[in-house]
């Protein structure tokens, strides 16, 4: 297995040798030591390979990754896995904001409570909490899944799209044209679908209420000025 | 009438503060409770560069042969940090405009225009289409506040990125692109329904500041392995400290627009009362290129309102490396021509004013993606059209620098000009025509 002492080697190193894999590649297990909070670690991946990170990670770590798995032994900082397009991604501490922002796809699992901003933009990824999330998460999502298993904090799902969220604990507040849905069979399905993927089979389903958009606010109209 | 009746009345007379524009937009305003959008750029008149002009040679400068010595107008942009920096054989670019707000003919247009004259073009909100790409032998990769369309492997098929914080006709703003320019295609490219209005956010949704602007430039580069060059783009508003701050985080190129850069939608009053002209904007951004020690070494490109070859000389000659295009390149492919008055009349407006380019009823084309309008667009012919006014502008930059003395546009100065106003002599910080004063030289921006 392919080890990178980040105490080391720059970080520079590692992702110009992740970036040079090739599909048949037989190194398809990675590990990182002392990743010492250092930002842009394992970005821009674009091959099945896993990459085992023994530490808490900066900003942007995993960011805009395709087919790789990425997991992180600690917390991680800003922007984790932005812009991913598939893959899993999976932090086993907290998340600083904007995990997963403007993500297209895969899975983004955090173990920990993640911040403010928690799939802002979301274009398609499903992220999984299993602790809470903080303000404005799910902003202006339009695709994909949140799911949290603690609480959300303020203005939850504000001008979201058509991405999904689903809520275990209490939520704060909702954002500007975000409402409760009824959480019918397809959505039971599709969070147990997701909670076992997020490794979380013994996580009822049924324990979950759904937001979405009101789709009030898709086309302006001037009636609705007082919701902006 | 009699002979003292003719002195009775007086003729009507206009206020020069309620004018007919003025006048009209109550009207509409009361008629309607909502405020005017629509594209072009600033159309109120501000200091800009007809009031600078050049001094040309004389007993003391000696003129370059035309039509015979060589006028170097190639530029090159990104050797700060890029080991792919890009060169430009003429010192104007074509600015960032999304698929979208434009047709596919049109994106495909410029960049043929663009690349018959070893330019570069620019993507815009939603991605890269697969026109420009092919059509652009340079092309400039936008990193927007929506990141619709945004794609890791568009960012590696990118000859450089721009890094889009604001733009010169709506400092601060976001955008909207309405749900009638909404395609399939359209909504396909940004992940969202068709028909539905697409607001384009006004922050970044990963960074806030320069601290967390310099992380990602930084992640920008890991994951294009430092290959290619990262302009960051302001719109005009504090361009001292935002250049400098640009700098510190690492850009290699800073992209400055001012408030007559145009737009696809957004509300009239932005447009017409946020932001610097650009005249103002140039100096103080090139003296915080200078106090850092990184003029020519961070390239500086301008913009907004540039429509000659004048214009080219003179942002240059006041520190710029390149300019960018916008409005101009769409006026080129044929956005406004007088033989389709008829059809402008149809929507209320007429050649030269036409400005609804959110309505996507362009009858050019151009701003929109209605397919019969659409197709009305030949994008070799349009492209050979921005080629030509793209060789015009450079032309007429080589004429006015060697008639300074200037074996490259580059080697144009603050010195070849004087200003013919008080303000402009100011914001461009040349003296006053005919006089030695630099009004407020030495004060703060």
């Amino acid at each position: 297995m392919p080890t990178v002492d980040l105490a080391t080697a720059p970080v520079r190193e590692l992702n110009a040798a992740l970036h040079s894999l090739q599909p048949s590649t037989n190194e398809t297990v990675w590990r990182v030591q002392n990743p010492r909070g250092q930002h842009a670690i394992a970005v821009g991946l674009d091959a099945p390979v896993t990459v085992e990170i023994d530490g808490s990670v900066g900003y942007y770590c995993a960011g805009m990754n395709k087919q790789a798995t990425v997991v992180v032994n600690g917390s991680a900082g800003q922007g984790l896995a932005e812009n991913m397009m598939s893959g899993r991604v999976h932090v086993k501490g907290d998340a600083s904001s904007a995990a997963g922002a403007t993500a297209c796809g895969g899975l983004l699992v955090i173990d920990g409570n993640a911040s403010a901003r928690c799939g802002i933009s979301l274009r398609g990824l499903d992220i999984v909490v299993k602790g809470s999330v903080g303000h404005m998460t799910g902003f202006m999502a339009q695709a994909g899944n949140i799911v949290v298993l603690g609480d959300a904090g303020d203005a939850l799902g504000d001008s979201i799209y058509e991405a999904r969220l689903f809520v275990r604990g209490t939520v704060k507040s909702l954002g500007t044209d975000c409402i409760e849905k009824e959480l019918r069979e397809e959505h039971r399905m599709l969070l147990r679908s997701l909670l076992d993927a997020a490794g979380l089979p013994d996580v009822d389903a049924a324990g979950f209420r759904r937001y979405g958009s009101g789709r009030k606010l898709y086309n302006f109209h001037i009636d609705n000025i007082g919701a902006y | 009438m009699s002979g003292d009746e003719r002195w009775i009345h007086t003729p009507p007379r206009e206020s020069a503060t309620f004018d007919k524009h003025a006048i009209a937009e109550i009207h509409r305003a009361a008629a309607t409770g909502i405020y005017d959008i629509r594209g072009f750029g600033a159309k109120r008149k501000v200091p800009h560069f007809d009031d600078l002009l050049f001094l040309g040679a004389s007993i003391s400068r000696y003129p370059l042969e035309g039509y015979r010595e060589s006028c170097g107008t190639e530029v090159t942009l990104g050797a700060r940090h890029a080991k792919k920096p890009i060169t430009l054989r003429i010192p104007i670019t074509i600015a960032g405009m999304s698929f979208g707000s434009l047709s596919a003919p049109a994106k495909e247009a410029l960049g043929r225009g663009a690349s018959i004259m070893g330019t570069s073009t620019t993507t815009g909100d939603g991605g890269m289409t697969e026109e420009e790409r092919a059509a652009s032998s340079l092309l400039v990769y936008q990193v927007l506040p929506s990141r619709y369309g945004m794609d890791p492997d568009q960012l590696r098929r990118a000859d450089a990125i721009e890094i889009v914080v604001g733009q010169g006709a709506k400092p601060g703003g976001g955008g909207m692109l309405l749900g009638q320019k909404i395609s399939e295609r359209v909504a396909r490219m940004r992940t969202l329904p068709p028909g539905i209005d697409q607001r384009s956010a006004c922050r970044h949704p990963d960074w806030t500041g320069p601290d967390d602007l310099e992380i990602k430039i930084i992640e920008l580069r890991e994951i294009t392995d430092w290959q290619k060059p990262i302009y960051v783009k302001v719109g005009a508003a504090r361009p001292y400290y935002d250049t400098a701050l640009a700098v510190k985080s690492g850009a290699d190129v800073v992209v400055l627009d001012g408030m007559q850069g145009g737009t696809a939608a957004t509300q009239d009053v932005f447009i017409e009362h946020v932001g610097l002209p650009i005249l103002a904007a140039i100096r103080p951004a090139v003296q915080a290129l200078q106090d850092l020690g990184m003029h020519r070494k961070v390239q500086l490109i301008v913009s907004g309102g540039v429509r000659n070859g004048a214009d080219v000389a003179k942002c240059l000659a006041l520190g710029a490396d390149a300019v960018s295009i916008g409005t101009a390149a769409l006026i080129a492919i044929g956005d406004n021509a007088p033989h389709l008055e008829d059809e402008y009349r149809k929507l209320g407006t007429t050649a030269g004013c036409y400005d609804d380019w959110h309505e996507g009823r362009d009858p050019a084309g151009i701003t929109t993606q209605d397919p019969e309008l659409t197709r009305r667009l030949d994008p070799v012919a349009a492209g050979r059209r921005l080629a030509n006014y793209l060789s015009v502008l450079t032309l007429e930059c080589q004429t006015i620098a060697r008639a300074c003395g200037k074996s490259h546009v580059h080697n144009l100065e603050p010195e070849d000009l004087v200003a013919l106003t008080i303000e402009s002599a100011a914001m461009a910080q040349v003296p006053l025509a005919g006089t030695n004063w630099i009004p407020g030289k030495g004060g703060p921006f």
